[in-house]
């Protein structure tokens, strides 16, 4: 059996050997979740394994999962650059400061960060426009809700789920006048126990339609068992809930993972502060539920192209806030600066912000 | 016919066999593992177990790893022998962190010389704290220790998650759940250039030194042993259970409570949600390899940073998934406190039934 492993290990390092000798773009990935989280982490793993399958032997990717954000992410991601990766990808917003840090002692390697907003001549970063697939989500749910009363698991108070509550309210108001959302927050990413608990707790105020801003299927788990409805979190889980899964708003990675790669190959690489949405592919619609009335599917379909074309964006003034203030002025679509800072409820959300 | 027999005497040679016995069974079942998943057994124990500590950097980093586990360990090993079943060092690391984190936030426009020290002594005191209310809860009301310090542990990661969400969030941090970046005043110096090491790392590195000194030099120590070992006696002798069990729960607590401000005036540099990933359950695990000894404890948490930056390696340098890594570590540490059974008990063969 020894023989047999030396033998392999001297196939593999020949295999090595010829590879290096195209001298392959070497990429690096750190996760903060597993990779079979079915959510956050395994989405951007999908994108690496994407960009593997779009270059072949020209790229050669590293990953590092379930990393805490503490002091291990400076070790993990200096690790990776001291590996000879030439990008690094770090997929999660606590790995902010650590890739600020690595990316000032590592001057040649590229960095980017997702979620974050710390740029550095090698430091990027990118966000999804999550907000876009929560506004559809909205549409969906004021339309099928029959208590007139929707649900949202918040994760955390942070302004890109700000943003996507108030989102997902405008577009089941814009259906539905007398549409209520009630909002719990489960202050965690993934915690398929917590996550539970919250659709229950939900349902249990009347709500029929759920949305999430956790990474868990188990709220839609929990509204298959009560015959209600639920819209899945960043990857497809319609598996979970046959019955009561209205559609996922799907995270894809893979169409910003090839352009920075191939930016990177091609010499042109440049830090910068990156929004993708519908537009941009790395938003999809994933298994739109056949059980859905004609209306409610043609209706998601017009939101779902109005946003991918361009025609309509969500945050357009004039929008007020629940406090009685003008949030967005007429004539207005904010910015992508103005939507990084939203720290206000529409008006309707009958909430307060917990600070 | 096996059957298990206790030892009149501990045996000196399994003392000195077992840990030997044990990692030649981890070689063995780890290469078995690792043959299992297609890749090279040799190549994946190297990584794992020798790549750690194969240049400066890691080594480092190591020790980096070590400091918090080491602290932790020491106090928890002077707990157990004196039977105070104290679970609680992840609580009181987590407090030690917001006391001490907040004391940073306070000096965050100073520029003095005694800000470091206020701050590491308001970490200590925090940690002090959090082991002194399970303490006072069993002396007085005869509650359950390990119950209480675990609910402790909670109690703690909640009180900082709160924190972090709210009073000592960054006012410029766009919401993010994490402390603004401590100033230069607060933080720990680093020993060496190009590397993380820090003053931390030498206080744990006392702290290991100290306890050997109390626990085989003092009378106080002397106490604590007969005390664990035989407690009617120590009674019969007039010891003071009260006054050992108040002093090793709260030596326990002020390292805990070092070892979390360490971390987050040392090597992350803020308060974060997940300034733990968990140092104060491993160090349960560190302490019982260091067969509660202060000095061995020193030995145990290097092993323990070891397996734990082996792990991340492994998966950058050779792909191995963190769940097989996982087996491995827990394969190593199941066999390393299996075999120490030997030490006092050993297994008969015979023929005969038994009467």
């Amino acid at each position: 059996m020894k023989l047999k492993s030396l033998l392999v290990s001297l196939g593999l390092l020949a295999g090595a050997a010829a590879v290096q000798a195209e001298e392959p773009l070497k990429v690096g990935f750190i996760y903060v979740g597993p990779v079979g989280d079915l959510g956050w982490s395994y989405e951007h793993d999908m994108g690496r394994k994407g960009l593997e399958e779009y270059f072949g032997d020209k790229v050669k990717t590293t990953f590092v999962e379930n990393v805490p954000e503490g002091a291990d992410a400076e070790r993990v991601i200096t690790q990776l650059a001291k590996a000879g990766n030439d990008l690094i990808f770090t997929t999660s917003f606590g790995f902010m400061n650590p890739t600020v840090k690595v990316a000032k002692r590592f001057p040649n390697v590229k960095f980017e960060h997702a979620t974050g907003y710390k740029l550095d001549k090698n430091l990027g970063t990118y966000v999804l426009r999550t907000y876009e697939g929560r506004y559809i989500s909205g549409v969906a749910a004021g339309m099928m809700t029959k208590t007139n009363t929707i649900g949202y698991i918040g994760s955390f108070p942070i302004p890109e789920v700000i943003r996507d509550i108030n989102a997902a309210y405008m577009g089941a108001k814009s259906v539905n006048p007398d549409v209520k959302m009630k909002i719990v927050w489960a202050n965690t990413w993934y915690d398929p126990g917590k996550e539970t608990d919250a659709a229950n707790a939900l349902m249990d105020q009347g709500v029929d339609v759920m949305l999430q801003h956790t990474d868990s299927p188990a709220p839609l788990i929990a509204a298959e068992k009560r015959g209600l409805r639920a819209i899945g979190q960043a990857s497809d889980q319609s598996k979970f809930a046959p019955e009561a899964h209205i559609f996922s708003v799907r995270d894809d990675w893979t169409p910003y993972y090839v352009k920075r790669v191939q930016a990177v190959m091609d010499g042109t690489w440049k830090a910068q502060d990156f929004w993708g949405g519908f537009q941009d592919d790395m938003l999809t619609l994933a298994s739109i539920n056949p059980n859905l009335p004609a209306d409610v599917r043609a209706k998601i379909d017009a939101t779902h192209d109005a946003i991918k074309s361009g025609a309509f964006k969500p945050f357009t003034g004039p929008i007020k806030d629940n406090k009685g203030n003008i949030a967005v002025p007429a004539d207005h679509s904010l910015t992508d600066v103005e939507l990084a800072q939203v720290n206000w409820y529409v008006e309707g959300i009958t909430d307060e912000i917990p600070r | 016919m096996i059957r298990i027999q206790a030892r009149t005497e501990p045996s000196s040679l399994m003392k000195v066999a077992s840990p030997l016995l044990a990692i030649l069974l981890t070689l063995i079942f780890g290469g078995i593992l690792f043959s299992a998943i297609g890749k090279s057994p040799s190549q994946a124990l190297h990584v794992l177990l020798i790549a750690p500590l194969a240049d400066s950097y890691n080594i480092g980093e190591m020790f980096v790893k070590m400091g918090p586990l080491l602290l932790c360990a020491v106090g928890l090993s002077l707990c157990y022998r004196a039977n105070m079943w104290n679970i609680g060092a992840e609580g009181q690391l987590l407090a030690g962190a917001l006391g001490g984190s907040a004391m940073a936030l306070y000096f965050i426009d100073s520029d003095s010389a005694l800000a470091l020290p206020i701050t590491l002594l308001a970490g200590i005191a925090s940690g002090m704290i959090w082991a002194a209310v399970p303490t006072f809860l069993k002396l007085r009301f005869n509650s359950n220790l390990i119950l209480t310090t675990i609910m402790f542990n909670y109690i703690a990661l909640y009180l900082l998650i709160w924190a972090v969400h709210g009073p000592l969030r960054d006012p410029q941090g766009f919401g993010f759940p994490e402390s603004a970046m401590f100033t230069d005043a607060t933080l720990l110096p680093t020993l060496f250039e190009n590397s993380r090491i820090h003053l931390g790392i030498v206080f744990a590195i006392l702290s290991g030194i100290i306890g050997w000194f109390i626990l085989s030099k003092t009378h106080l120590g002397f106490q604590i042993r007969v005390f664990g070992a035989d407690e009617p006696a120590a009674r019969y002798a007039g010891f003071n259970s009260k006054k050992l069990s108040w002093f090793v729960m709260l030596f326990a607590g002020s390292l805990a409570g070092l070892a979390g401000v360490s971390e987050t005036i040392g090597p992350i540099g803020q308060l974060v949600p997940n300034v733990s990933p968990g140092y104060g359950y491993s160090a349960i695990i560190v302490a019982y390899l260091g067969r509660l000894h202060p000095l061995g404890a020193i030995i145990a948490a290097v092993f323990m940073a070891v397996i734990y930056m082996g792990g991340d390696l492994a998966q950058i340098e050779m792909g191995i998934p963190v769940a097989v890594v996982s087996m491995f570590q827990g394969i190593l540490l199941f066999f390393l406190l299996a075999c120490d059974f030997f030490i006092n008990n050993r297994l008969s063969f015979s023929n005969q039934a038994t009467n």
